[in-house]
């Protein structure tokens, strides 16, 4: 049943986890998977805790409920780093969050033994790249890095076609950079 | 690999989308909450002059359908989109559009009703305008909205038809969910749906007609028995329109969708979103050597009786999943419509009742199985349990 990979993004309203779910998504489609992209509606706030899903797979994808056992959780706003993010997450599960410390030291705190760990500074990244605390596109190349279920070009070249007429040549530059410094710097643990 | 490109949208995307190309002389909305982004997509259509509809913001969504009703009656092709408690507050106009035979289109984002105030997805919307004689096609997916919002347009504008149309969609589920999306090309659309040619119209004063006058005992009666035979007739016409469709488009419709249903024992009946996660239920138990199956009724207004008593009167136990709560005492809505479809037939299964969903509760695959292995044991000991149950409530 498993030939679908889950991916559930944690992050706050605004922080881009909707899009950031939504990139992945479309780059994955544009490399031939078929994809859902969705976030988990409560009332919006900004600055609210909020999730968001997405869904990778070979074939047409039929299900309609949430994600309740993600392969990969990322968590793009470092203080929803706690031990809920691991709901629903297995053994062999991959986290990957955002943080300046080490892969060890999130595994102490939440008690994850299992699978990978992989930690990048991506709010650091994004302020000295992006210029603003937009973590969500970093989250992307560490996400990549950690697990490659689409290529860096593939969401490159989505990056650029979503970005590009919106916010300009210079700042969707930034924004690669920014992916392409936290699949660089990303640590694995 | 798949030999179309798919392109990357939100199901209320897709429904504007699909507007776009229908590219309706009017559309009447009412711009703000409780309504969708399918008004907010179609408004910005209209902006940068993308189409040359006529968009008429509205005060509300009552006067939405009043607008669309005058619209059509003066013979402009007319769309409008609602959701929830806008189109409960529609819903005087909501009748006078289909008696008045008005082939409006309506994509409906289905979400619960107010009261406790929620706004995500149930079928009660709809569900309650069940019996305001509009047809009503309930999707699956993006791809089942894109594709039944044209079909609507052709079915609704037949000249032997003459009814509006509801595609509704499971609010949030599909609306706020992006798929990779199979469009067809805006020519090919155009060409399918054709220039509108009204029957009537309020603007062709060479042949003037009266619509929506007074219609007391001497034939108010007249036209609602005309109404019914529309709805009856429509019955006969939708194929030649799906045949239309699948000639022009290469894709099949039908008044239902079965999945794997041909030698089951057991099926599980279910509208839009829910069959689908039903699918994956289906397969673990196929897998297992269990024969079940699923019905997912595209089409609940006409109800296509004689489609559906034929495919579910063979088996032994069906169970129906119904997503709104009809307060009837007797089963939800398509509960009790699926029960009377099959009673007259001689071989009649074991028909179970589960409610599930309302307000958005979420529906999982494990959920479905358990239904399914309740109903294989119902198809064993025949005992049934006639109560009707509630999955994943809080008692």
């Amino acid at each position: 049943m498993k030939n679908i990979t889950e991916v559930r993004w944690h992050g706050r309203g605004g922080q881009g986890a909707k899009s950031a779910a939504q990139f992945l998504a479309e780059a994955a489609l544009d490399s031939g998977k078929y994809i859902q992209a969705f976030p988990e509606y409560g009332p919006e706030r900004a600055g609210a805790p909020i999730r968001a899903y997405t869904r990778i797979s070979d074939n047409v994808i039929n299900i309609h409920s949430s994600v309740t056992s993600p392969d990969v959780v990322v968590v793009i706003d470092s203080t929803l780093i706690t031990p809920s993010v691991l709901e629903g997450l297995p053994k062999e599960g991959v986290l990957v969050v955002n943080s300046p410390d080490e892969p060890d030291v999130i595994r102490k705190n939440l008690s994850f033994k299992g699978g990978k760990v992989a930690t990048v500074d991506a709010t650091k990244i994004a302020l000295e790249t992006i210029k603003a605390p937009m973590p969500n596109t970093p989250m992307l190349g560490a996400l990549l890095k950690t697990y490659p279920i689409v290529s860096l070009d593939a969401l490159e070249s989505k990056i650029r076609d979503k970005f590009l007429k919106k916010i300009g040549e210079e700042k969707t530059a930034a924004n690669i950079k920014a992916i392409k410094r936290a699949y660089e710097e990303v640590k694995l643990g | 690999m798949k030999k179309t490109k798919l392109i990357p949208m939100m199901g209320d995307q897709v429904a504007a989308y699909a507007m776009r190309q229908v590219e309706p002389d009017v559309v009447a909305a009412y711009p703000i909450t409780p309504q969708t982004e399918i008004v907010m997509s179609f408004s910005q259509y209209v902006a940068d002059g993308k189409v040359k509809t006529e968009l008429i913001p509205v005060e509300s969504e009552h006067s939405a359908m009043s607008a669309c009703v005058g619209a059509a009656a003066a013979g402009a092709r007319t769309m409008t989109a609602t959701s929830a408690n806008g189109l409960a507050l529609m819903w005087e106009i909501v009748y006078i559009a289909a008696s008045t035979r008005l082939p409006i289109v309506m994509p409906v984002v289905n979400r619960a009703l107010s009261a406790p105030i929620n706004i995500h997805c149930d079928h009660s919307d709809t569900m309650g305008a069940r019996d305001s004689g509009w047809i009503q096609i309930y999707c699956e997916n993006g791809q089942e909205v894109y594709e039944s919002i044209i079909l609507a347009v052709k079915i609704a504008e037949h000249k032997d038809i003459q009814l509006p149309v509801m595609v509704c969609q499971d609010g949030f589920i599909t609306s706020h969910a992006v798929e990779g999306i199979e469009l067809f090309d805006d020519k090919v659309v155009k060409g399918f749906i054709g220039e509108y040619k009204p029957r009537f119209s309020l603007l062709d004063v060479d042949h003037p007609v009266t619509v929506g006058p007074l219609d007391l005992q001497d034939f108010y009666f007249e036209h609602k028995r005309q109404q019914s035979e529309a709805m009856d007739n429509s019955i006969k016409i939708i194929p030649k329109v799906f045949k239309e469709f699948a000639d022009t488009f290469g894709k099949r419709h039908d008044f239902s969708e079965t999945y794997r249903l041909e030698d089951a024992e057991v099926a599980i009946c279910a509208l839009s979103s829910t069959a689908g996660t039903a699918k994956i239920a289906v397969d673990k138990l196929r897998e297992e050597g269990h024969k079940v199956g699923l019905m997912k009724p595209r089409f609940f207004r006409p109800f296509p009786r004689e489609h559906i008593a034929k495919r579910l009167s063979p088996l032994k136990a069906i169970a129906v999943l119904d997503r709104s709560e009809s307060f009837s005492g007797n089963g939800g809505p398509l509960f009790t419509e699926i029960k009377a479809a099959l009673y007259p037939e001689r071989h009649r299964p074991a028909v179970l009742n589960y409610i599930y969903g309302l307000g958005g509760r979420d529906i999982f695959a494990e959920d479905i199985e358990s239904v399914f292995r309740t109903l294989l044991d119902v198809a064993k000991t025949g005992a049934t349990d006639e109560r009707i149950q509630f999955i994943g409530v809080r008692e």
